[in-house]
């Protein structure tokens, strides 16, 4: 590390890193010199002369967002003629902004308002016309306006270098310039909205925001996308219950202000006219709607009748639950019903990995990790589709940190574009092409090996051996498919392993033996959707089941209970790299209730309260912290952010099946049950088209 | 050539123009053509670097940074391959030399690259000319291929183990490309904005690779630097302002033309003694010095010799070598008008000070000469102006700022000749001229 | 999109010119060739030139509005006059030129006739300061332009003629 620079800001005393920005070093002393075009992590583009600052011994004012500081520099920041340089600039800037706040979405929230409140004049000595041009809207979710605009290049910059798309670009010269997208009037991209999330001012709005509230009518709530199994932060806001928009501004959580297009849009499943607000009982083969305490007693006099007479039941939990959640039902189905026939949708083999890495500390990787190690082999995954935030934090330490990257892949991924090497190989031959980059890998300082669907059992086991072969610290990630796929089997919701990974040693039915067992007296299905694609074997079954809407499994049932999202409930979710974080309520639905209280009601409605304990989030979660070994983080850290689940430090010793591991290869326009109620998702023409990435529109031109 | 030759010129560069067939390679041979270049072979890169830097040979493009240290940053040792790019993009209005140069004696340039090349170790230029000029760019071809033919250029020039590659390259109308960073933004390919600087070309130039990047006239100037001698060509011009220079008289004066005359030569006598006094017998009004960036000299601030550092003192710029000069019945604030169209025209629009500021600029000087001005819009303008100086990305606002402030301050009477709605003084008089 | 084999060989030449990684710099000029041969910037030509160059069409997009001299849509005529009345013809009656040619041909600035043949362009500074006013004609330059000049060209282009049919006034030429 080399010597600190010392220099001088507004009579501070300061030292940074040789090659720090005077901006930056200003804004670590709590000095804010104010830009447009500056945008930590993005390339320089001093572009908006708004940072300009005196330097002593130069002539003339310099661009703090480009100069570095040096030994002995003497800056200021807050003089009549900095003062100056910024009215002037911002006089200049609202010659063709159109001052439209009153009906800007972004009006409240606006940079430049706040720029021009704190640093602009108070009248313009601007008298001629404005240039004009009509408003362009580039997809369902991305409008322009660009008189609106000031130029300041964010928005290509987060397309280009933070997403790896580069769909928008400028077009024109001097001021009639404008950006413009890359299918000439529309976009072909990842629709992520991070153009829109980035743009100072309303040049950039929100098809599902516009015009909708003021910022200032919002509540926020900060919480976890239930899509994929990333885990990104999306702070909501709400307004009556209603979410109208999801973002990440205070950069809070493993994402900071990334988000994909479900993160940002894709909530809108939540009040789509299908969600289901009543419990439906089926009468004459038909479902009807009644009230929570018949459908409860329904149930629960059914359950307890099969219970008596020792039947078969089945229990199938969700891989959108909180952790509390499945918990709660794996414990049910344990003590309450006394079965072991419990299970999921598995989507990456984690316990395989984990066994794999038994007698090891830290292999696991995490969110942070894919920012700051400094080489990756990825097999099998296409991640900018499937792991958008893993996607762009790689991305972002190749940016930084030229992170050297290897992929191994089926076909063409996004990762290729900045890789070291990329390997084409079938799904299911990834290994083949490790032995070519053993002696690459073997060179590198340390290696983040993630892995998809196609590598299980015993591969995972031959990958694990191979990573340690190459003598140098290795990390893994078994990727998974949705927001708790990783608590799912954390929390035991396997029949081979309890809570923890703890073998039960009991014997169960797997979700596939559940659907084909004929004499299965019940199924109870939580927040899962088994029958979109298989049959019920059994004619006899008693299916229950709890959902938002009525899916081709809540059809067959013969009781429906309404539930809550995602976004209406509290509780922990743990994501792709063994991060719990907590989600919190935003927002609620009449009738719904969470997964949580239904199946405590049930418990309540069978006697089985005093077995179960309260179905309240936190009381569960202290249970979870006792039972589940890498779970005792307390809640107020987990609150704080995403903390790590140390996994089991030893061998799990029982086989859990990898043969059932399947992955549903989500990719961003898809997100299971939920994915179909989103009219956002659904309507982007990447969807429309077939296609989920540019690459692959492009493919498919 | 154009115009006839002025018996006070001193003829360096421009001195095979006149011969017939000066554009071709036997011509050139015949008359000290490539003798520079072999001479530069005999001599080491610093002894090259040297012989320019005492030869005060000055940029021509129009900052005047001094050519051999310029060339004296590209690093010796490099990675990298370096590259010899040339400034052909001549469009600061008043200033049509750098064609002249390339039409009349494009061997002369071939033989500067040349030995730039040698004196920093390239293997590859490109002239970049801007794309109004197309018969140059196939006239430079023809020249380009004459060199190939007659081993001047190619894999091994001459047999001795000498590789240096030569092309030409087009632009299609952007005045911004010939601010050095943003000529190599287009010549990649891209818009041409500006860089962010350092690095400098030099160091990160062409495909970042260190980059010795000079006007059309600097590098025509080489061959005769070197051929004879520093000493020679500094004893041309005047201290510090080495050589001549091509000066492009235009406007109103009875023999506009180009004109290579010594660094340091007397304005007035340009004006009076080589164009032949002011057109028609009119007062001279105002000459603007060095092209439309530069602020204008009233008449009496006009005895004053041309270098850099003179007119430099003088609060002008020598700039391209473009002397435009105005009579009495010139309408400053047209002038003023035409030279903020042209900078609001060509702003790449990166920054916000010189887009907004020219745009905003135009729009009053517009309103103002159609005799819709108020007296505060000259204040104004002149603060406009102000704010754009020394605030913008590149030199480009400062180039639309400077003047417009000169004649804001110089000719404020004309400014204030056009208020409470009265047309234009000049309207009538200019078109009858 | 297939060009004649002139302006093949002539893109074959181009894109030899640069190193192999850096293709992209070929791009203004293939555009500004290519548009003397089709007319115009079409989104067509974007995109091959794009594939050719190995840039994104937006890339190439980006270009093409940046540069005055590449016109999209239906582009200029056949024969383009371009009229310079920045301060150097300015001061030599360019405006007048220009408001001249205006007239006579009933078309604004960057306008074209009706049937495609000639438009007309006030430009900026075409660097024939010193010979000013100065009028390009595609890419012919004349200078020390009269009026009366001006009017014999103007009348030949309406006339159908080409500008080097029109005896009375020649380009200037190296």
């Amino acid at each position: 590390m080399a010597d600190p620079v010392k220099f001088t800001i507004d009579g501070q005393e300061l030292e940074a890193a040789p090659g720090t920005l005077v901006i930056e070093a200003a804004k670590r002393a709590g000095i804010e010199i104010p830009s447009f075009c500056y945008y930590e992590g993005y390339s320089l583009q001093a572009a908006c002369r708004m940072c300009l600052v005196e330097v002593e011994k130069m002539p003339k004012m310099q661009v703090a967002c480009t100069l570095p500081v040096a030994n002995g520099m003497v800056v200021r920041t807050d003089t009549p003629q900095t003062r100056g340089a910024r009215k002037s600039t911002l006089e200049f800037l609202l010659t063709n902004h159109p001052l439209d706040c009153p009906v800007c979405d972004k009006g409240g929230e606006c940079e430049l308002q706040d720029m021009v409140f704190r640093y602009g004049a108070g009248e313009s000595r601007f008298t001629e016309t404005k240039l004009h041009v009509d408003e362009q809207q580039w997809s369902p979710v991305v409008y322009y306006d660009g008189p609106r605009c000031i130029l300041c290049f964010r928005c290509v910059r987060a397309c280009e270098e933070g997403m790896g798309v580069a769909a928008l670009g400028v077009v024109n010269r001097g001021a009639v310039s404008l950006i413009a997208p890359n299918g000439g009037d529309h976009l072909n991209c990842d629709e992520c909205g991070q153009c829109i999330d980035i743009c100072p001012v309303g040049a950039l709005t929100s098809g599902a925001y516009r015009y909708q509230t003021r910022p200032w009518e919002m509540e926020h709530t900060g919480t976890i996308c239930t899509h994929c199994a990333d885990g990104c932060k999306t702070t909501l806001g709400t307004r009556n219950d209603q979410i109208i928009r999801g973002n990440n501004r205070d950069r809070s959580g493993v994402n900071g202000e990334f988000l994909c297009v479900k993160g940002r849009y894709a909530f809108d499943f939540n009040d789509h006219a299908e969600r289901l607000q009543s419990p439906m009982v089926k009468v004459n083969g038909k479902l009807e709607p009644v009230s929570w305490a018949k459908a409860l007693e329904v149930v629960s006099k059914k359950f307890g009748e099969i219970k008596a007479r020792g039947g078969k039941f089945g229990v199938v939990g969700s891989n959108h639950s909180t952790n509390e959640e499945n918990f709660y039902l794996q414990k049910f189905a344990r003590q309450g019903l006394g079965t072991n026939n419990i299970d999921h949708r598995r989507t990456g083999d984690v316990v395989t990995l984990v066994d794999a890495l038994s007698g090891t500390n830290g292999s696991l990787a995490t969110t942070a990790d894919m920012y700051e190690r400094k080489a990756f082999l990825i097999l099998g995954a296409d991640l900018a589709v499937e792991h958008p935030l893993l996607s762009f934090q790689i991305r972002a330490n190749y940016r930084h940190h030229a992170a050297r990257i290897y992929t191994v892949t089926a076909r063409a991924v996004r990762e290729d574009d900045y890789a070291v090497r990329s390997i084409r190989k079938p799904a299911f031959s990834e290994f083949e092409a490790l032995e070519e980059l053993r002696g690459a890998l073997a060179a590198e300082p340390e290696l983040v090996i993630l892995f998809g669907d196609t590598v299980k059992g015993p591969d995972v086991r031959k990958l694990v051996e191979f990573g340690q072969s190459l003598s140098i610290p290795v990390k893994y990630t078994a990727l998974v498919d949705y927001s708790n796929s990783r608590g799912a089997i954390d929390m035991g919701l396997v029949p081979e392993l309890g809570p923890g990974f703890h073998a039960t040693g009991a014997a169960g039915l797997t979700l596939p033996e559940m659907l084909a067992a004929g004499d299965l007296d019940a199924l109870w299905v939580v927040g899962e959707n088994p029958l979109a694609q298989a049959a019920l074997a059994s004619k006899k079954a008693f299916v229950v089941v709890q959902d938002m809407f009525l899916t081709e499994t809540a059809k067959a049932a013969d009781v429906v209970l309404p539930s809550a999202s995602a976004y209406e409930k509290n509780g922990t979710v743990t994501n792709v790299c063994g991060e719990v974080q907590r989600v919190k309520r935003a927002a609620a639905t009449m009738g719904a209730k969470p997964d949580l209280e239904i199946i405590g009601l049930i418990a309540k409605e069978m006697g089985l309260a005093a077995t179960m304990g309260p179905w309240l989030p936190d009381t569960v979660y202290g249970e979870i912290r006792r039972t589940v070994k890498g779970y005792d983080i307390p809640l107020p850290l987990v609150a704080l952010g995403a903390q790590q689940t140390v996994p089991v430090n030893g061998r799990v010793g029982v086989d859990v099946r990898p043969d059932l591991v399947w992955s549903a290869h989500e990719n961003l326009f898809t997100s299971g049950t939920l994915g179909r109620y989103s009219k956002i998702l659904n309507s982007v023409i990447e969807k429309r088209s077939g296609a989920a990435t540019p690459e692959q529109e492009l493919a498919r031109q | 050539m154009y115009n006839q030759p002025s018996p006070l010129e001193v003829p360096v560069l421009t001195r095979r123009f006149r011969l017939p067939n000066s554009h071709k390679i036997d011509t050139y041979l015949a008359n000290e053509g490539y003798q520079a270049f072999e001479k530069a072979i005999g001599m080491s890169q610093d002894d090259i670097i040297n012989e320019v830097k005492a030869s005060g040979l000055r940029g021509r493009g129009g900052a005047g940074f001094p050519t051999g240290m310029k060339w004296s940053f590209v690093p010796r040792q490099s990675p990298k391959p370096k590259y010899i790019i040339v400034n052909g993009d001549e469009s600061e209005p008043g200033t049509c030399k750098d064609r002249l140069l390339m039409e009349f004696d494009p061997h002369q340039l071939i033989e500067g690259i040349l030995i730039a090349g040698l004196a920093v170790g390239a293997h590859q230029g490109y002239i970049y000319i801007r794309g109004e000029f197309r018969y140059l760019i196939e006239h430079m071809d023809r020249a380009i291929d004459e060199a190939y033919a007659r081993g001047y250029l190619g894999d091994n020039i001459l047999g001795r183990g000498i590789k240096f590659h030569l092309a030409t390259h087009s632009g299609a109308g952007a005045y911004e490309c010939g601010e050095e960073s943003a000529l190599l933004e287009s010549f990649e390919g891209k818009r041409g904005n500006p860089r962010i600087r350092p690095p400098f070309p030099a160091v990160a130039g062409a495909y970042s690779c260190p980059t010795v990047l000079n006007n059309v006239e600097t590098y025509c100037a080489v061959p005769s630097i070197i051929l004879k001698g520093a000493a020679y060509f500094a004893g041309l011009g005047s201290p510090k302002n080495g050589g001549t220079r091509l000066f492009c008289l235009s406007g109103h004066v009875n023999k506009p033309g180009v004109y290579e005359l010594p660094m340091g030569f007397n304005l007035m006598r340009l004006i009076n003694e080589v164009g032949g006094g002011v057109r028609g017998g009119k007062k001279l009004k105002a000459v603007i010095p060095g092209g439309s960036s530069c602020p204008v000299l009233k008449a009496d601030e006009c005895d004053l010799n041309l270098d850099f550092d003179t007119v430099a003192a003088a609060k002008s710029m020598l700039g391209s070598g473009g002397v435009v000069v105005m009579d009495e019945d010139t309408c400053m604030v047209k002038a003023a008008l035409r030279i903020m169209r042209f900078y609001a025209h060509e702003s790449c629009g990166w920054c916000i000070p010189c887009r907004e500021g020219t745009t905003w600029l135009r729009k009053v000087l517009q309103r103002f000469h159609d005799g819709q001005g108020v007296k505060s819009d000259i204040v104004l303008i002149g603060d406009l102006s102000r704010n754009m100086l020394g605030r913008t990305f590149c030199p480009l606002g400062d180039a639309a700022a400077m003047p417009t402030i000169a004649f804001v301050e110089k000719f404020r009477d004309e400014f204030e000749a056009h208020l409470d709605g009265k047309p234009c003084p000049y309207e009538k008089k200019l078109v009858a001229a | 999109m297939t060009f004649s084999p002139e302006l093949e060989a002539r893109f074959a030449k181009f894109l030899a010119k640069y190193p192999e990684d850096r293709k992209r710099s070929a791009t203004i000029p293939m555009l500004i060739y290519a548009q003397d041969e089709i007319g115009s910037v079409t989104p067509e030509l974007v995109a091959e030139v794009a594939k050719r160059v190995g840039s994104t069409p937006l890339q190439v997009e980006e270009v093409v509005g940046f540069y005055s001299m590449l016109h999209k849509g239906k582009g200029m005529g056949k024969y383009h006059v371009q009229v310079c009345t920045n301060i150097s013809c300015l001061l030599r009656g360019g405006a007048e030129l220009y408001e001249q040619a205006s007239q006579k041909l009933h078309l604004g600035h960057k306008q074209v006739s009706a049937d495609g043949f000639v438009s007309l362009e006030e430009v900026e500074c075409m660097g024939a300061c010193s010979w000013a006013p100065a009028v390009q004609i595609n890419y012919d330059f004349y200078h020390d332009v009269t009026p009366e000049q001006l009017d014999k060209l103007l009348s030949g282009l309406m006339a159908g003629k080409k500008p080097e049919e029109i005896a009375e006034v020649k380009k200037v030429s190296c």
